[in-house]
């Protein structure tokens, strides 16, 4: 039986008064890559920023329902939100890097400032965090260099490098490759597959060929709601909505 | 332009033939004295800002981080407000303040009564200059920190404040150019003195204090030069730490970079 990472039960989210989200009940499988899209501004961001308690964080945003995550509830009452985002990592839109900072201190930013301070376990996880990311042949010479001084694509893997340093268990991406090139985008999907072995990966995006490339199970989202939520190749080849279609077939969005 | 230069011109032009090693290492001394020196005014001035950063600088920029961070409420618009009404204080006042309050308690004018005014001054200048360079902190650096399970209070000092830091110290910097030029609260509160320091609760000398004295004996002539050069040697300090200021933050775009 396939095991469900993390289960929503009657999701909803506002900002103010602006409902954004609505009933939002969805099981995201362990070990593949789910796919959210859907148009502007129907909540998919919204949505996985719920998931590890990152929606709080904006003033006048709140939520209310179950996000289980291994069966347990991340919002029951005398959970504290930093231990959740610990388990549930996430990458941005665009790379951000800490600015003032190496290389490796992006990558170990997150341990030394959980108080890890051991040299040796640093340097490993800063090692296994950028061959995870793909990163570490291309700056394995340049650790001391500033993390803004890379490419931006390679500014990204550095952003899921320091994501995947602090060990989570899921990965959320933000649209992670609308700020970068083709051939950046391709080696983020690359690694996106190859993440799936030991993590469970959310991904949101924009653009339709990467959710079909990328992902396993796709759920589109239209207005806070969940249309269609299903294996991929179902969803993109036989969607049951007709709005998923037309979604599909550019009508509109 | 004009004025700054005729200022300039006229300073350097009356200052420099007073400027001489004993005239920058020789305590006063007696004022009406030809050869006396402004050695002790240098070491005061210099202590003065010192003391008055011990105390100015972590409460202005702890109360500058709280402001950005968790001031957008009632509390926190107050401590603007308040924050905004003592940056445009008479210094005039802020020195009767500290006569009242550390001078009395005390018994006699001291160095850290006039450290105490001067932070006075110093601390609204460097809340307004923290508070505003973390708020040039994108958000996404923030929400880079808070993913990690970086908590807020960690997430605030080490990385948003780090990411400000060029910001905070040029605050510090001007406000500390701002601060050595100041007279009124030290006539209250220091006092001044002819001899080198002897200790934070005695009275000591500033540069500022020594000006007015020169301006006092200037029938004198060499009272009168020597608080041309006393001048002098005020302007190269307040210049050099603007200039530093304009040096340490050149070509940084570590901001300009992270936003591209």
């Amino acid at each position: 039986m396939e095991k469900f990472k993390i289960q929503t039960e009657k999701l909803n989210a506002w900002f103010g008064n602006n409902h954004v989200l609505k009933d939002l009940s969805i099981n995201i499988k362990e070990n593949e890559a789910t796919a959210i899209i859907g148009p502007s501004g129907c909540g998919k961001s919204t949505f996985i920023r719920c998931l590890n308690r990152m929606h709080e964080l904006v003033p006048g945003a709140k939520s209310s329902g179950v996000v289980l995550l291994d069966n347990a509830n991340v919002y029951a009452r005398g959970i504290d939100p930093v231990t959740v985002r610990r388990r549930v990592g996430m990458v941005f839109q665009k790379p951000n890097p800490f600015p003032t900072m190496s290389v490796y201190d992006n990558v170990a930013a997150g341990l030394k400032l959980n108080g890890i301070r051991d040299h040796q376990k640093l340097d490993r996880a800063v090692k296994r965090s950028l061959e995870l990311a793909f990163l570490w042949d291309e700056v394995k010479t340049q650790l001391d260099k500033s993390g803004t001084s890379l490419s931006g694509g390679q500014q990204q893997r550095l952003c899921i490098a320091r994501a995947l340093a602090v060990e989570p268990e899921v990965i959320l991406m933000d649209e992670p490759c609308s700020a970068l090139d083709p051939i950046a985008t391709a080696k983020i999907e690359e690694l996106i597959a190859s993440l799936k072995d030991q993590y469970t990966v959310v991904i949101v995006t924009h653009n339709m060929q990467q959710a079909a490339r990328v992902s396993d199970s796709t759920a589109f989202l239209y207005l806070g709601q969940l249309i269609e939520y299903g294996e991929t190749t179902q969803l993109f080849e036989n969607p049951t909505e007709e709005l998923t279609e037309r979604y599909l077939t550019g009508k509109f969005g | 332009m004009l004025p700054l230069a005729s200022i300039l011109i006229e300073v350097v032009g009356k200052g420099l033939p007073a400027i001489s090693l004993s005239f920058l290492t020789k305590s006063t001394g007696n004022i009406t004295d030809p050869s006396s020196g402004i050695g002790n005014a240098i070491e005061g001035t210099l202590i003065l800002i010192g003391v008055t950063c011990l105390i100015a600088v972590p409460v202005g920029s702890f109360a500058g981080i709280y402001l950005a961070e968790f001031g957008d409420n009632k509390f926190g618009r107050t401590i603007r407000f308040l924050n905004d009404v003592l940056a445009e204080f008479p210094s005039i006042v802020i020195g009767i303040l500290a006569f009242s309050v550390v001078v009395i308690a005390i018994g006699h004018f001291s160095a850290i009564a006039g450290a105490v005014a001067l932070s006075i001054i110093m601390l609204p200048i460097v809340t307004r200059t923290t508070e505003e360079s973390i708020k040039l902190v994108p958000s996404s650096i923030r929400d880079a920190s808070m993913a990690l399970g970086i908590r807020r209070w960690r997430t605030s000092l080490s990385i948003v404040l780090v990411t400000a830091k060029d910001g905070v110290i040029t605050g510090i910097m001007l406000s500390i150019a701002r601060i050595s030029g100041e007279t009124a609260p030290l006539l209250m509160t220091v006092l001044g003195s002819g001899f080198y320091f002897s200790g934070l609760d005695q009275p000591i000398d500033a540069l500022p204090l020594r000006i007015y004295s020169d301006y006092k004996n200037s029938n004198y002539p060499s009272a009168l030069a020597q608080g041309w050069g006393a001048a002098l040697i005020l302007i190269v300090l307040v210049l050099s730490l603007n200039l530093g200021v304009r040096l340490l933050t050149r070509g940084r775009s570590s901001f300009a970079r992270a936003r591209a």
